[in-house]
């Protein structure tokens, strides 16, 4: 039990599965179940978003604590427990999670006419492993959603994808797969040597730092995957382009900042020696992955490949703002993950939104849109603002955190992440340009319908909240101040203690 | 020298008697007895598995027989993978005309030979169960006589598995020239200290080479793609179960038991055996169109990952072992029940294609069908995920890094043939319905699937089943 007197964490996590049980169970005729699923799956998700909401009102921000705690034994005599909690760190992803998912799946209402059974229920079991990933407090439960995530993923990719969806879906599956299997040989050692997978108790444990050495490689194959951190990115841009709109919607918004928050959970504060060795790594990757990858997204012909090759430059600057190990770059670094969550989600929709009236995500095919969709011109402009990071939206608070941050540590860092702040603004001005203004080229443009009802739905809590993030960021910021603090006064005193070992 | 207690083995006589008379009722009715047969079988294994779980402890026939929490363990698992086989091949084998009541009665023998081996306390009894066990295997590999290919089968499994014989018998008569025994306990008293004669460790390969040719571990696996694509697919889905727990079982026996002390030994072996075994399964799986042929090297490699746990030689790791099993046993009768169902326009179907848009034409059985292949890939949070997490943990507990290490890489390969029977039934096109199935394998298939699905919920119990189970291994 917990402050909210019942077992909140639990419910939000557990409440996906339900409705996609009762969907499973509709029988019937094809339009009758198509029906049924879409309506059970929004209600269900838009259940799950109220109840995730109370998190938000309930959360006491004054303390780097976890809350919402809830343990049960599991496996008691091998120290493995359901344990789940949050804090300022977790809770804003679940939220994340949990208002993305009725997004996506208002998105999917008219684009996705085939099985539409199965693909609400694969959204939803995939929203519960979401939040249950975010919400674990113990290692084998955060591996079993971390890893759960993929089947959902693989399916969405794999059933409702374009052309190239086998290649993309197996290399997806495939490379997150080898990763995550070096993290259990770590998961496997940490537990030995500690005896529990307890995530709080093993904050509180010491590795030695050879231990720390390999235990770092090895979470850092899983996290830098998942990122995705150059090298190891090449699985993205192929799944990004594959997938549905809503699956790369789930998988910019959500999936990619399961990397990041791995860092964050546990290569961190479980590891600081081996942290501070490797930053300079992080750091040298980080800052490649921004440039290089930004000067690729300039070269892109298809929107989405843009749009996943600028993921991976904005999550370069997360990673580089995490492994400054100062307030400013840790809390960036989170803002940016959340603000790139909404505006990088909702710029595939903006895709999507052409993608389902002209099937094409060429941008060549495009150009005059906004003399034929001007509230659709408008919406898109917020959204390549606020990924440019023009202050006033939602990018910019977090990349000058994490510029901040990164000032502190070494300047020649700050001017990586800058230069992918100009070369952002490069490639997201020249989409918007060749997509929405020049001349009319294409007759069959003429007809496309601006923005429905349901589009109008789907964007405006993003808009809202892009805006809301970028004019008041602190009532975002104040969430994770209190654990930011807690966790870089450990890191130090962590550091401070193995340098007097040292001495 | 323990008197001859016989009732102590109560189970295993009972199921004797009642395969006599089952073969006398089979033989006298004019007509073909194969349901009512088989039907009498399985309540003759339920009967039996009533009359395990009470049986005592101790041993019997003059020290030849042990019962214990661990024999207790692996004849409830084989009692039950050996009734679902029987389940399986009640519809099969009508339509493929070979739906003889013989075939019930040689599964109910194979069965109480598989109880004969779990049970063994002595080199002779140890042989006697698993020739029992190899006989009737033999026969009913090649039960569709007047199919070639399944008289091959039969035929190629009766000759390696002779020789493989003849190498155990060799090996034990190393054994007994060089440590005066055959019988566990006495065994045990003669090596203890772990010095010993170059006789017995020669003797110890010799059996180990045995046992691994009944268990397919690499380099003795080479039968088992061609019996299993040979056999009748009911067979073959009897081979990859029960009789695989109950050598398994039997290796964790003799090894632990009698030759406990020269782990050192035989472990470097078994090392040997589970990373060649992991490695031909991950590999040599990738290009097969047969699905029969598929599940035959998956089995390869999934006996490499429980012999991981075996290599490491300690509680943990035998306790890994058979939680392995178990999960594997579940989810491949599941796999097999699939299998089984393949058939169009009443032809079964054995190739990997066939299984094309089942997505679409039977949603439930490809649901269930992608439940035991991300299962058996090892993606939590299905129940082969904690199969994989307890060998694992085994060999990183004993610093076996290597094994860890080829394990996951192994895995990750085996993971993309699994993931392409998904992919060819969720993603391909493919319009032809499969044809009914009957009822019985609807029942396996989502009575094993739900099971693979909600093990995480409570790994308690089978976990704790196979500490105590193990504890009495080494006891």
């Amino acid at each position: 039990m917990n402050t909210a007197g019942f077992p909140l964490l639990s419910l939000v996590t557990f409440l996906p599965l339900a409705g996609a049980l009762i969907i499973m169970m509709v029988r019937g005729e094809e339009a009758v179940v198509a029906r049924n699923a879409r309506w059970t799956a929004l209600w269900a998700s838009l259940i799950t978003l109220a109840l995730s909401l109370l998190l938000w009102t309930g959360f006491d921000q004054s303390t780097a604590e976890f809350q919402f705690v809830e343990q049960v034994d599991w496996l008691p005599e091998y120290g493995v427990g359901y344990h789940m909690g949050v804090d300022g760190i977790s809770v804003l992803f679940i939220l994340l999670s949990t208002l993305l998912t009725p997004l996506c799946i208002l998105a999917s209402w008219e684009s996705v006419q085939t099985r539409v059974r199965e693909y609400m229920v694969a959204f939803l079991v995939l929203e519960a492993m979401m939040i249950g990933m975010f919400a674990a407090l113990d290692f084998v439960l955060f591996y079993i959603f971390f890893e759960a995530v993929l089947i959902p993923m693989f399916l969405i990719i794999g059933i409702w994808g374009g052309a190239r969806r086998v290649y993309a879906a197996l290399k997806f599956f495939l490379y997150t797969l080898a990763g995550s299997l070096l993290m259990l040989l770590a998961i496997l050692a940490v537990w030995y040597e500690a005896g529990t997978t307890d995530i709080p108790t093993l904050m509180e444990t010491a590795f030695s730092p050879r231990m720390q050495f390999w235990l770092f490689l090895a979470f850092f194959a899983s996290f830098a995957v998942k990122v995705p951190m150059w090298p190891v990115h090449t699985w993205l841009p192929d799944a990004h382009v594959e997938a549905p709109t809503a699956g790369s919607v789930i998988l910019a918004g959500v999936l990619l900042k399961m990397g990041a928050y791995g860092f964050l959970r546990f290569s961190l504060p479980l590891l600081p020696q081996a942290s501070a060795d490797f930053a300079p790594l992080i750091f040298a990757l980080s800052v490649i992955a921004v440039i290089y990858t930004s000067l690729v997204a300039l070269a892109q012909e298809d929107m989405k490949k843009l749009i996943a090759y600028s993921s991976i430059a904005h999550m370069g600057i997360v990673t580089l703002g995490i492994f400054t190990f100062t307030a400013q770059g840790l809390s960036g670094a989170l803002f940016t993950m959340l603000s790139h969550g909404v505006v990088s989600g909702a710029l595939f929709l903006c895709v999507g939104v052409l993608y389902d009236r002209v099937h094409s995500r060429e941008i060549a095919r495009y150009g005059g849109v906004a003399k034929i969709m001007p509230a659709y011109a408008l919406v898109f402009m917020v959204f390549t603002m606020a990924s440019v990071a023009l202050p006033g939206l939602a990018g910019f608070p977090g990349e000058l955190l994490v510029i901040v941050g990164a000032f502190k540590v070494n300047p020649w860092v700050a001017l990586g992440a800058c230069m992918g702040m100009i070369l952002g603004a490069a490639y997201a001005l020249y989409l918007y340009r060749r997509v929405i203004f020049g001349k009319i080229v294409r007759e069959d443009l003429k007809t496309l319908l601006d923005l429905s009802p349901r589009e109008y739905a789907t964007f405006a809590p993003l808009i809202l909240l892009t805006i809301w993030m970028g004019v008041y960021p602190s009532s975002f910021l104040n969430f994770f101040e209190a654990t930011v603090a807690a966790l870089v006064a450990r890191h130090e005193a962590a550091l401070g203690a193995a340098r007097l070992a040292g001495m | 020298m323990s008197p001859m207690n016989w009732t102590l083995a109560t189970p295993e006589i009972v199921l004797g008697i009642a395969g006599l008379l089952i073969l006398a009722a089979g033989v006298i009715p004019k007509k073909e007895t194969f349901f009512p047969v088989s039907m009498a079988v399985i309540g003759a294994f339920v009967l039996t598995a009533v009359l395990v779980i009470g049986q005592g402890e101790g041993t019997a026939f003059l020290g030849q027989y042990v019962s214990d929490a661990f024999s207790r363990f692996a004849k409830v698992l084989i009692l039950l993978g050996a009734a679902l086989g029987v389940v399986l091949s009640l519809d099969f084998n009508e339509k493929a005309g070979i739906g003889r009541f013989e075939y019930a009665v040689l599964m109910l023998f194979a069965t109480m030979g598989m109880l004969v081996m779990v049970s063994a306390n002595d080199l002779m009894s140890l042989y006697i169960g698993l020739e029992l066990l190899s006989l009737s295997l033999y026969v009913i590999a090649a039960f569709d006589r007047d199919n070639p290919r399944s008289a091959e089968a039969g035929l190629k499994y009766f000759v390696l598995g002779a020789l493989a014989s003849g190498l155990l018998l060799y090996g034990s008569s190393l054994v007994y020239g060089f440590a005066g025994s055959t019988n566990f306990d006495q065994l045990a008293d003669a090596l203890a200290g772990g010095t010993v004669g170059l006789g017995v460790v020669v003797g110890l390969v010799f059996v180990l080479a045995g046992l691994s040719f009944k268990i397919s571990a690499v380099p003795f696996h080479m039968w088992t793609p061609d019996v299993y694509e040979g056999a009748p697919t009911p067979v073959t889905a009897f081979f990859a179960t029960a009789p695989k727990v109950a050598a398994i079982a039997l290796l964790m026996r003799v090894l632990a038991g009698p030759f406990a002390d020269l782990a050192a030994q035989w472990s470097q072996v078994i090392w040997v055996a589970s990373v060649g075994s992991m490695l031909l399964g991950a590999f040599a799986a990738i290009g097969q169109r047969n699905i029969k042929r598929l599940m035959a090297y998956s089995s390869i490699g999934h006996v490499g990952y429980a012999l991981m746990g075996l290599a490491v030689a300690s509680d943990i790791g035998l306790r890994g072992v058979l939680v392995y099993m178990a999960i594997y046993m579940v989810t491949s009768v599941g796999t097999f029940a699939v299998l089984v169902a393949m058939r169009r326009k009443g032809r079964a179907l054995e190739q990997v294609d066939d299984l094309a848009g089942l997505g679409r034409t039977d949603p439930a059985m490809a649901m269930w069908m992608a439940v035991f292949m991300f299962s058996m890939a090892g993606i939590p949070p299905l129940a082969g995920f904690f199969g994989k997490l307890y060998v694992f943990l085994a060999a990183v507990q004993g610093g076996y890094w290597v094994l860890a290490a080829v394990g996951i890489g192994t895995s990750v390969v085996a993971t993309y043939y699994y993931l392409r029977i998904v992919k060819v039934m969720y993603f391909d096109a493919g319009d032809e319905a499969l044809d009914a199935r009957p009822a019985g394998l609807t029942v396996v298939m989502t009575a094993t699937g739900i099971l693979t699905v909600l093990f995480f919920l409570f790994p308690a119990p089978i976990i704790a089943a196979a500490q105590v189970a193990v504890a009495a291994l080494a006891g």
